[in-house]
């Protein structure tokens, strides 16, 4: 039976954990004064590193390295946690800042520290406003309690922090464009290099991370990087908060060590497809991940395992799509979600997907030509790589490998053979028990 | 020649206009179009609108990061980011309300045209789709008297009291299908909740208590016993 390895979530059922006392009764802040009285930013770095924490916002990338790219030396440096949660399929940081807000705090505070910043900004995404409002009040209890502000536990140095409500823009999410939002300006993503460690918010060098790899900080400066490789496989290591959501029985977040097959996480834990259905098409990262099937259900549930499968862990967030999913439509959706978010910036991006769109609707509507099908692949081709930012990436890669993995069905849909619309298709599905095979 | 017909304008290149054509689209241009910073002194602002911009303002190593939370600001003064409010924050700010109309048009939650009190927000991504969103929304414009042919990009009822819209992903999967109702969310809602609430709106009466992100209990499962190795970790912590 899969179980849960609860880290970031721990104490989650206990609700006075969003107050300050709360946290503090669990062991709150103590990795807080550990930082700021007993370790040097080198030596935090240094641990970051060694620990292996990787990016829980989507890249994956080293935490400790990417820390390590800023500059040494007097100039104002930023840091800025990604709290723009707004990939289809993930609402991980939003429980983990709702449950626990103090532990993010915490977590920025010592990055603040690691990187010598005076700074450090949490840009949550406007439509959270009520999970900004706890973020919010946890930041003013940790002012009130001198764990923030001009003088940090007595130490001298300076560590503010600011929650910087979005309104309303996926594309913030991506760290440049976010910097740029942050700057008050329209977010649009910038060209790199330079990269944001080197020249990002206000022309200084900044820590752009993610709430979850945040979140994982306070964990390992108490217990150090040999715990926190404890967790987890030696290339990902730690735990990971999954988004599972779709047709399963039980959505939600569920914490598990990096590693274990995926099957355990979308059957064992959220108890799979309804009764009698089965898993058609499943997102293991969001719904930026190329689509894996039914035969895909044993991989380890890994960055590395992912990316050999040809998808990615990205944000650790799971779609299920059972059989009564037609995968046209599931397609459509998911290229008409980047074709609103499309900045505009860039030309393949924000014409491609405004064509992949077009082009599945023909394919829904009945009224596609086969070439059409071969037009959707040439498009994506043409998108991936030749963008500022990875958001038309994005759509490339699902919408690509459900056109290749899933041909049939699109063929099938254009001769007129497979059902129209997810209604009916559901209508039939529960009236008929027929198992429309993928 | 491409032209193209849309209610009340017709678009064409500048470069197929007469001399007397482009005259007059010139005088037709508004005057703030090509006006600057607003002079603070010469703006009326409301004192509280006025403090909350500079508090925001305060806030940042650069001012010109308060851009977002000033037009926040507008919107709850105004129910909307009006031309007038716009003007009133570029003065505080000392910006061009061009700037600030260019961050607010960019962002779906900033509303540049005047919108229903109650907002209601309903996911149509993908994991609310596949659990009914798109019934959910009808369910919406019905009960609060939208059209649903506007919901799709945002639609407000004849009495000003709502607006619907569809949305892209809230972040809120696991409570599919459901709806961010003037910025609380609830889930996961049927048709029938969507009634309660827009009558529960009308009457000023606590929305769908029952179904509030907030009052979720967290995570999937009970809490598990704990890890020996975290637990371990804690000891050491203490």
């Amino acid at each position: 039976m899969a179980a849960e390895t609860r880290l970031l979530f721990r104490h989650v059922d206990d609700p006075q954990l969003p107050n300050l006392e709360g946290y503090r009764r669990h062991g709150g802040y103590r990795a807080l004064r550990r930082a700021f009285e007993r370790l040097e930013p080198d030596e935090l770095i240094e641990t970051f590193e060694a620990s292996g924490l990787r990016g829980r916002g989507g890249a994956g990338f080293s935490m400790g390295k990417k820390g390590s790219f800023l500059p040494h030396g007097e100039m104002e440096k930023y840091v800025t946690c990604n709290a723009d949660e707004s990939e289809p399929g993930a609402f991980k940081d939003r429980e983990l800042m709702l449950k626990n807000p103090h532990q993010l705090v915490e977590g920025c505070a010592i990055a603040a520290r690691a990187v010598g910043a005076t700074y450090a900004f949490i840009f949550i995404r406007g439509e959270y406003w009520e999970i900004a409002d706890v973020l919010e009040r946890a930041v003013g209890e940790a002012y009130d309690a001198g764990l923030l502000g001009d003088n940090v536990l007595n130490s001298g140095r300076r560590v503010e922090i600011v929650v910087h409500r979005g309104a309303g823009a996926y594309i913030c999410g991506e760290e440049t464009a976010l910097l740029d939002a942050l700057e008050g300006k329209r977010g649009n993503p910038r060209l790199k290099p330079p990269f944001p460690a080197v020249q990002g918010l206000y022309g200084g060098p900044t820590l752009i991370n993610n709430v979850e790899t945040l979140s994982n900080l306070p964990h390992i400066v108490n217990n150090g990087a040999e715990w926190f490789k404890g967790f987890g496989t030696e290339q990902s290591p730690g735990t990971k908060v999954v988004s599972i959501s779709g047709c399963v029985q039980r959505p939600g977040n569920y914490e598990i060590e990096l590693g274990i097959p995926s099957r355990e996480i979308i059957y064992g834990l959220a108890g799979g497809p309804p009764e009698g259905r089965r898993v058609k098409a499943w997102f293991p990262g969001g719904s930026s991940a190329p689509v894996l099937t039914e035969a895909e259900l044993d991989l380890p549930y890994s960055f590395e395992a992912l990316a050999d499968a040809g998808s990615m862990l990205g944000s650790g967030s799971i779609i299920i799509a059972d059989q009564t999913v037609p995968i046209p439509e599931l397609a459509l959706r998911t290229a008409r979600f980047y074709h609103h978010e499309s900045c505009g910036k860039c030309t393949p991006c924000r014409e491609g997907t405004n064509w992949t769109v077009k082009v599945l609707e023909r394919v829904c509507a009945g009224e596609a030509t086969p070439m059409d099908l071969d037009i959707i692949a040439a498009v994506q081709e043409n998108i991936i790589g030749h963008c500022l930012c990875v958001l038309g990436d994005s759509m490339a890669m699902p919408v690509g490998a459900m056109v290749r993995k899933f041909r049939d069905e699109f063929e099938r849909r254009i001769a007129g053979t497979a059902p129209a619309s997810a209604a009916l298709e559901r209508d039939q599905q529960i009236a008929g028990g027929e198992v429309i095979a993928a | 020649m491409s032209e193209r017909e849309i209610p009340g304008h017709l678009i064409r290149p500048t470069d197929e206009l007469s001399t007397a054509e482009r005259r007059e689209l010139i005088a037709s241009m508004r005057p703030e179009d090509a006006e600057g910073v607003p002079e603070l002194s010469q703006v009326d602002v409301p004192a509280e609108l006025r403090e909350q911009i500079e508090t925001a303002m305060s806030r940042y190593p650069q001012l010109r990061s308060a851009s977002i939370p000033a037009l926040w600001a507008v919107q709850r003064h105004y129910g909307w980011c009006t031309p007038e409010g716009i003007r009133q924050a570029a003065a505080v700010m000392g910006v061009t309300p061009a700037f600030l109309e260019s961050v607010a048009s960019f962002y779906d939650m900033l509303y540049t045209r005047p919108v229903g009190r109650h907002r209601v927000l309903v996911c149509r991504n993908i994991s609310c789709w596949m659990n009914g969103g798109d019934e959910l929304l009808d369910s919406f414009c019905e009960a609060a008297g939208v059209d649903p042919a506007e919901a799709g990009h945002g639609g407000s009822s004849a009495d000003g009291e709502f607006f619907v819209t569809g949305f892209e992903c809230l972040g809120a999967c696991d409570i599919a299908p459901m709806a961010s109702i003037d910025e609380r969310y609830y889930g996961p809602l049927t048709g029938e909740d969507a009634l309660a609430a827009i009558e529960q709106l009308r009457s000023g009466a606590e929305v769908l208590s029952e179904k509030a992100i907030v009052k979720r209990p967290a995570a999937g499962g009970p809490e598990p016993e704990p890890d020996p190795r975290v637990a371990t970790g804690e000891q050491e912590a203490r």
